[in-house]
């Protein structure tokens, strides 16, 4: 069923609308909904994932073995950059037993804002990990609550153990501006990532 | 037939013990009450799509003149026909159906599945990163989130 519409290129007229997908993660309350309100265009809004016992392979059902599903929501925002191309942010379950909705979620993501609270570090580590792991471009922003101890950036990126390229700011989540500085500077990042893996592997290629 | 999902409660706040749904209301009476139509009582029972029905969250719907050949064999039940109208506003992605409709994502996969194997839709498949052709694309995102 292709058409001129559904083969590739961009910015013609025409082209097939290019949705892409950002993921805002971190731990448990630490802003997520809030840093995609803040930046979105549409008012943020939720999809439900039920999942069926055949559904959740590793969910731990003990204690709960009544409970035949579970629901995960998803709160996600949109921005427009132009006609045929807009960016979705998509604030990933807090919970880490619902890893499995984030590897869907991750497929094809253009990066992630990995939202630290400085007061409850450990909670961003498993999402350093996930998208350390799948070579997904990632900045860290460092949340800045009222009444949090203000650690320079430098002190953060070794308690997370970042590699050096890896971008992080600081930032308050409820601010448009320092969600925006946080998106440009994440597409920045997995612009250049993703330039320097084509140059890595186009010898190879030949 | 109606937009089940756009038409007013006809009782806001109903005071009967017993909603009164017309066989395709979708609405939620209260958070608590859960769906009143079981989610995949609208998908038959299945929980996958036809097709190899990959539908990503961030997959795009639009809606196509299926062009007289296709099928007026073809039957859409409600929920096909709210999400055909609701594309063919505009398109959408998955998660906003899913959103709109306020159904699941998995019932949202098969409904979609049904109107690709009917050919009334058509999915732009989100674009792998690593593949975009070029820079433009991405430089175009930051200039535009710069901009906002």
């Amino acid at each position: 069923m292709a058409s001129a519409l559904s083969d590739g290129g961009s910015g013609i007229p025409d082209a097939p609308p290019v949705a892409l997908k950002i993921l805002i993660a971190g731990g448990f309350g630490v802003g997520k909904t809030t840093l995609v309100g803040a930046v979105s265009q549409i008012r943020p809004l939720r999809t439900e994932e039920r999942l069926s016992e055949a559904g959740r392979p590793v969910d731990d059902t003990t204690g709960v073995e009544a409970k035949s599903t579970t629901t995960v929501a998803m709160d996600f925002g949109r921005i427009d950059i132009r006609e045929g191309l807009a960016v979705y942010l998509f604030g990933t379950p807090g919970q880490d037993r619902f890893w499995f909705v984030w590897d869907e979620l991750a497929v094809g993501a253009l990066g992630a804002v990995v939202l630290a609270d400085t007061r409850r570090l450990e909670d961003c580590f498993p999402s350093v990990d996930f998208f350390e792991r799948r070579g997904i471009p990632f900045v860290v922003g460092v949340n800045c609550f009222d009444g949090s101890p203000r650690h320079p950036v430098e002190a953060v990126r070794a308690a997370l153990d970042l590699d050096p390229q890896v971008p992080v700011v600081l930032c308050d989540a409820r601010e448009r501006e320092d969600g925006k500085e946080l998106l440009v500077t994440l597409v920045e990042h997995a612009r250049v990532s993703l330039a320097s893996g084509r140059a890595a592997s186009a010898p190879a290629e030949v | 037939m109606a937009a089940p999902f756009e038409q007013p409660q006809p009782d806001p706040a109903p005071s009967h013990d017993v909603p009164q749904p017309g066989p395709w209301d979708l609405q939620w009476y209260d958070d608590e009450a859960g769906p009143v139509v079981r989610p995949y009582a609208m998908t038959r029972g299945r929980t996958r799509p036809a097709g190899d029905g990959y539908f990503d969250l961030v997959s795009v719907i639009t809606v196509v003149d299926p062009g007289p050949a296709a099928g007026s064999e073809t039957v859409l039940d409600p929920e096909h026909q709210v999400i055909v109208e609701m594309c063919g506003r505009e398109p959408l992605t998955v998660a906003e159906i899913g959103a709109a409709t306020e159904l699941p994502l998995g019932v949202v996969r098969v409904l979609l599945g049904d109107l690709d194997d009917a050919g009334l839709i058509r999915v732009t498949r989100p674009v792998p990163p690593a593949q975009l052709p070029d820079e433009r694309l991405l430089k175009e995102v930051i200039n535009g989130l710069r901009a906002l």
